[in-house]
């Protein structure tokens, strides 16, 4: 059997500070195939644009991936040197970051952007990469593609940026997406034509997306599967409608009832009392605990790993009796 | 009452309101290039009312003009035109009545610019007791501080503590806590959860509706998340380019929405319920609000768009509780009868 597209193996990415080593990421692991969306969803700082940066390589120092593999089509990638792996970023890792101004180069014209990205990871002539650059701006919906060609940045609006960033990221045709927070800075007007196209790709050209973002709506409507996490770890990964609709961990059922509902008014939200720990202060035993309505004895000793969960894998110790008979 | 205004005045009244930017290039470069002024209208021509003891809230996709409407109507931009009263009276009096401005206060987005990093939460809190000389004495400061931090569910002892010692919900709790220290009645909010997770959202949204309850505040709230706003609004105003759409009760709003934009931005939401329920993105982009289209500016995204339409603005009518500014919707051509509810939210296993 072939091996996933993206498979991620008890990844582990450590900080070390003055004060001691910050655990970023603790034994993530997950896979993504050919033609996936995988939704990564979770507070701010529990570690989804790190999980992100480890794939593509760009962990800022003096962080450091302390453990475990990442394997893009069962190849080891998280062990090559910077310029291999700069390579497959651009070939077949393509990546889109919340802030298109981070991504374009305010110098050159949108076209040449897309061009030079094109003309330095396909086989192809300058004449067919002018081509294609025209067709990919329509492709992400930019109005009069052919005579916008010639912008910079700049004149563009921040939601035909983001549109732009997106047409870079694809237009060397990678295998995967990783795209950390596409669409929370825009409107949910452009967000839903943004969602089409991402959607659109992965069916016509089976590419696989890593979808990281805190929105649920997005990930409802996009995603096949979803990892949710917490404090550095995979607290539940499952597909999207048991994610969302049946959560089996706490952690994931407190975040979905605290989602205002758009039908109806309630009195009083359902909530999840206090916050995250930081990293310096991830309690032992599950995580969760000193906020889990449903914690026992054994959660504040032992840390649980992902359990089947019935739909789902979920690390939490009331699963254990399933887990159990099923082992 | 003590300020000789009339009690049943509503808390706040908003009359043709209007704010244009000049962003015109430099005279030199106007002169070379033969190029006219800039005018950005921000806002232009907007009307409401807040009764005491309610939420009005303001939607509308980014660049629409409601951040401006909230600094006009807490004085920080003066307007180019119409005119604001704060509990029936004029803005301008009531800035410089040192008396009526305790009663009105701001909370912004982003939790942390809006906190001083360098001072300690408890001076935070304080200031504004300070400057309006809300209590006598130290001890009696500490007492109130201590007090305003239980009330937003902090410990007196987070006191001591700097700003960036907090996650971005507590440091929403401390503007609020900060907000609610000169004791004021009407609270301009300025999205003020759309920087923080949903998790930490429902706890502020709770905290918000929990002091309205007990203190009878009177909020102005903005917003583009429209689930939040159904949540927390009595009346919700929709605003396309500086000018409002539609404006009416809530449930009317979410359950018969009448101006074609207002349908549009409902359509546009994610649907968390996985009904199957198909997305409708709204077409197109906002226009510049420097070149305005002529009639009615929401015309080249519309569909219900005619000649009319592109000719003639549309002035606000009533159309049953709601007052809708759209041809369509006058002419009875707008199809009103309406729709079945957005898709169920919540996950069946709350
Ligand atoms: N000081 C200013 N000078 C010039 N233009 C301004 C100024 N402040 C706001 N604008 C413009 O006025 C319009 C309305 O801006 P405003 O900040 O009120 O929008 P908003 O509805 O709050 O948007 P968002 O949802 O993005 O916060 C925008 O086109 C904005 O660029
Ligand atoms: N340079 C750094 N040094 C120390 N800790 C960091 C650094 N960058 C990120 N972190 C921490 O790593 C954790 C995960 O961060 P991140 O992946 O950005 O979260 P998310 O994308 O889920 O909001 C957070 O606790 C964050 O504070
Ligand atoms: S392991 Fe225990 S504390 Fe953690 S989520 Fe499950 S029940 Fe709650
Ligand atoms: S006035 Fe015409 S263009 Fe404007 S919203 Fe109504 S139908 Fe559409
Ligand atoms: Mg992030
Ligand atoms: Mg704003």
């Amino acid at each position: 059997m072939a091996p996933p597209l993206l498979e991620v193996r008890d990844l582990r990415v450590e900080f070390p500070t003055r004060r001691g080593v910050l655990t970023a990421l603790d034994g993530v692991s997950f896979a993504i195939e050919a033609g996936e969306v995988l939704g990564v969803v979770g507070e701010s700082g529990a570690g989804k644009s790190m999980t992100g940066a480890a794939i593509i390589g760009l962990i800022e120092p003096p962080g450091r991936i302390a453990g475990g593999q990442i394997l893009l089509e069962g190849r080891r990638i998280d062990d090559l040197p910077y310029e291999r792996l700069r390579r497959i970023r651009g070939r077949e890792i393509g990546a889109i970051f919340q802030d298109p101004l981070t991504t374009l180069n305010p110098l050159y014209t949108v076209g040449e952007q897309l061009e030079e990205t094109m003309l330095t990871h396909l086989p192809i002539g300058r004449e067919e990469a002018r081509r294609r650059a025209v067709g990919w701006l329509e492709r992400v919906g930019i109005p009069a593609a052919a005579q916008r060609i010639g912008s910079y940045p700049h004149e563009f609006s921040g939601g035909m940026r983001q549109r732009v960033v997106i047409a870079l990221a694809l237009c060397a045709e990678p295998k995967l997406v990783i795209a950390d927070e596409p669409t929370t800075a825009l409107d949910v007007s452009i967000q839903a034509q943004i969602i089409a196209l991402l959607k659109g790709l992965t069916r016509e050209r089976g590419t696989a997306v890593m979808l990281i973002t805190h929105d649920m709506g997005v990930i409802a409507e996009t995603a096949d599967r979803v990892a949710v996490m917490y404090a550095g770890r995979i607290a539940e990964i499952g597909p999207v409608r048991e994610v969302v609709k049946h959560p089996r961990h706490p952690y994931t059922a407190g975040l979905m009832a605290s989602i205002p509902p758009l039908d109806r008014r309630v009195e009083r939200l359902a909530q999840i009392e206090g916050a995250m720990p930081r990293l310096s202060e991830i309690p032992p035993g599950c995580a969760f605990h000193p906020r889990c309505p449903q914690a026992f004895d054994r959660c504040r000793r032992e840390r649980p790993g992902l359990l089947d969960a019935g739909g789902t894998r979920a690390a939490c110790w009331l699963h254990l009796d399933r887990a159990g008979r099923h082992a | 009452m003590r300020d000789g205004a009339d009690p049943a005045a509503p808390m706040l009244e908003v009359e043709d309101l209007a704010k244009h930017f000049d962003v015109s290039r430099p005279l030199l470069h106007r002169l070379l290039s033969g190029e006219g002024r800039r005018i950005l209208r921000a806002v232009d021509g907007v009307s409401f009312a807040i009764p005491k003891g309610t939420t009005l809230s303001l939607v509308g996709e980014s660049g629409c003009g409601k951040s401006t409407v909230a600094r006009l109507v807490v004085g920080l931009y003066t307007p180019t035109r119409g005119r604001v009263r704060f509990a029936g009276h004029d803005l301008h009096e009531a800035r410089a009545d040192a008396a009526q401005r305790r009663r009105m206060q701001m909370i912004f987005q982003d939790p942390y610019a809006s906190l001083n990093p360098r001072w300690r939460v408890r001076d935070i809190i304080a200031e504004p007791i300070r400057a309006f000389g809300l209590v006598k004495g130290r001890a009696a400061e500490r007492e109130r501080v201590a007090e305003l931090l239980t009330h937003v569910g902090l410990s007196p002892l987070d006191g001591e503590k700097y700003p960036h010692e907090f996650s971005g919900g507590q440091r929403q709790r401390i503007s609020i806590a900060r907000a609610l220290s000169s004791s004021p009645e009407f609270l301009v909010c300025d999205e003020p959860t759309s920087a923080l997770d949903v998790s930490v959202q429902a706890q502020i949204l709770n905290l918000m509706k929990a002091l309205q309850r007990e203190l009878g505040l009177t909020y102005l709230f903005i917003s583009h998340n429209l689930a939040v706003v159904r949540q927390v609004s009595d009346r919700v105003g929709v605003m396309y380019l500086g000018r409002l759409v539609e404006l009416a009760p809530a449930e009317t709003l979410f359950t018969a929405p009448r101006h074609p934009y207002t349908r549009a931005l409902l359509d546009a939401v994610p649907d968390l319920g996985m009904t199957g329920r198909q997305r409708v993105p709204v077409g197109g982009e906002v226009p510049s609000p420097i070149a305005p289209p002529p009639g009615c500016a929401f015309h080249p995204r519309c569909p219900l768009a005619d000649a009319r339409c592109r000719a003639e603005r549309p002035a606000l009518l009533p159309a049953g509780e709601a007052v809708v500014a759209c041809h369509a919707v006058e002419e009875g051509r707008d199809g009103a009868a309406r729709r079945e509810p957005a898709g169920a939210l919540a996950p069946d296993a709350a």
